[in-house]
């Protein structure tokens, strides 16, 4: 398994998680967990997904989710699942 | 199970505190390219960097995107010239070609710098180590990422002064030769006491001869990172504050770690180190300087500033060492003037001169770094600061650096320009009393008792 946090920040608007859940799924990458919340108007949305079986370079994957966040209004990471581990995790 | 406030943490270290991966620096050894035709020399040279760099950048930019963490910059270094290339080099032109060969290959696989054009003369110099320092002025000149590096002096042999006293003299004409640019050249030279076979920090980096055939070394840097933490410290006693520089450097570090060992499966190349260093830019919010000041200093150079600045050096290294399985190269706090805001405005203000730098050096990681000095100092007194410098590191058995640029045609009160990385510094003056006698004797500094420790 290849898992990757996606971090989904910006104002709230309608068809967020459906655009980028369809490029996941038109990507071939599986969503695991979940998450969003609205804060003040403020849309935060996390996912732990699985990019093992993903039709694209995971760097090509991170590139285009942040185009695709510029196009929506929103700010969109793709990281793999080290970084955070690695970081916080003894 | 991940959660967002470590996610959303990991963001802002990166977004807003200017987390980096430095850089990522190939080592690569060119024992195997020795020939004594210079021709010969010059073609297997270009064809191994070429071959064992091709896929550097573009991995090191995978990587980037991939774990979402910036690498800031893919470099190479290489065996000290010096000694590939003495049988082949009769004259100091012979070495100007192959540092044209190294600018060659490095644009060719896309890196920013190439380090190595570098002898190391702690005891005595050879008469190929000495064409190849004599030829540094020209080369640097006529290259855009060449960096050359010479070590004059180590703990165990001493001070060779009279590598001291030619390193002033080159230090000079490298600034005449590119003196159209404010001195550039000089940028991109450092005269080395210790130093390290596994630094992957320019100007200075190159691949010792301890090393293997070809290895990833990583510095990481995140002064912003540790400033924002120590923010939460204030009023706080030492030991909280000691804390949580620990912990931020850990974190840091282990971004290194990570970066590195992808590198090194990536290429298929030995890992060899983490550098754990906070390497400034001119950014603002990514300087060492403005840590020392959240610390407690009105400005850098105030008293207090060299035991900040020990504190901060020793918590970095504490907090960073278990985050890495290899710590090595220089590892500290840098400090150099012109890429670090925090010190441009502190020299600016005239609470930092030259002799509270030299002071500084004595607890931070390397020395006497990107400093500016006028263009008419004589070779000699740049000598003298040199060998100051060495003293400090030979007696204290640490890596000391000098890196001085003397700008030709600029004095006190004027600024000299580098752009990007490099940044810009205020001129600062020098003691002018002449110490031409003490430089002008020939022969070496003995090693220091202490170094007797078999």
């Amino acid at each position: 398994m290849k898992k990757c946090i996606i971090t989904v920040v910006g104002k709230d608007s309608v068809g967020i998680i459906a655009k980028v859940c369809t490029y996941l799924s038109e990507t071939n990458i599986n969503i695991l967990d979940i998450s969003q919340t609205i804060v003040d108007g403020y849309f935060n949305m996390m996912a732990v997904v699985d990019a093992e079986k993903s039709t694209k370079e995971l760097d090509i994957v991170s590139v285009e989710l942040q185009d695709l966040g510029l196009t929506i209004g929103v700010d969109i990471h793709c990281q793999r699942e080290e970084i955070f581990l690695r970081m916080h995790r003894l | 199970m991940i959660n967002f406030n470590e996610v959303a943490e990991t963001h802002q270290m990166i977004s807003e505190e200017k987390l980096d991966v430095r850089t990522i620096t190939l080592g690569i050894s060119l024992l195997d390219c020795v020939d004594s035709n210079l021709e010969k020399l010059n073609e297997k040279i270009y064809h191994k960097i070429t071959t064992v760099a091709k896929d550097l950048v573009e991995t090191g930019r995978k990587i980037e995107r991939e774990f979402g963490i910036p690498i800031v910059n893919k470099r190479i270094s290489i065996t000290p010239i010096s000694l590939v290339a003495g049988s082949a080099c009769k004259c100091p032109e012979d070495y100007v070609s192959i540092a044209e060969t190294l600018d060659r290959a490095a644009n060719a696989v896309g890196v920013n710098f190439i380090g190595g054009y570098s002898a190391l003369v702690s005891k005595q110099m050879t008469k190929s180590e000495e064409e190849l320092i004599r030829s540094i002025p020209m080369a640097l000149a006529k290259t855009e990422r060449v960096c050359s590096s010479i070590n004059v002096g180590s703990t165990r042999t001493g001070i060779n002064m009279d590598a001291v006293r030619l390193c002033g003299e080159i230090v000079k004409l490298t600034a005449e030769a590119t003196a159209e640019r404010d001195s550039l050249g000089c940028a991109k030279l450092v005269v080395f006491c210790n130093a390290p076979d596994d630094n992957p920090f320019m100007a200075g980096a190159f691949l010792g001869v301890t090393e293997g055939d070809a290895v990833i070394n990583v510095g990481v840097s995140g002064p912003g990172v540790v400033k924002k933490a120590i923010e939460s410290c204030r009023g706080k006693g030492f030991e909280e504050l000691c804390e949580t520089i620990k912990k931020t450097a850990f974190k840091v570090t282990r971004v290194g770690q990570l970066v590195a060992g992808e590198a090194s499966k990536r290429l298929g190349i030995p890992f060899g180190i983490v550098d754990l260093s906070l390497a400034p830019t001119p950014d603002v919010g990514d300087s060492v300087a403005e840590i020392l000041e959240e610390i407690g200093l009105e400005r850098v150079g105030a008293p207090g500033t060299t035991a900040a600045l020990a504190m901060l050096n020793d918590q970095v290294k504490k907090g960073g060492v278990m985050a890495s399985s290899y710590v090595g190269g220089l590892s500290g706090a840098f400090i150099p003037v012109s890429e670090d805001q925090g010190m441009i405005d502190a020299v600016n203000a005239g609470a930092l001169t030259m002799e509270k730098l030299e002071a500084m050096t004595c607890v931070c990681s390397v020395g006497l770094d990107m400093i500016a000095i006028p263009g008419k100092t004589s070779p000699a007194t740049i000598s003298g600061i040199i060998a100051d410098e060495m003293a400090i590191g030979m007696v204290n058995q640490k890596t000391t650096a000098v890196r001085l640029i003397p700008v030709i045609g600029k004095d006190v009160g004027e600024v000299a320009e580098f752009g990007g990385l490099l940044g810009y510094a205020p001129i600062m003056p020098v003691n002018e009393f002449d110490c031409s006698t003490f430089i002008s004797r020939k022969g070496r500094i003995p090693a220091p008792i202490h170094s007797f420790k078999n």
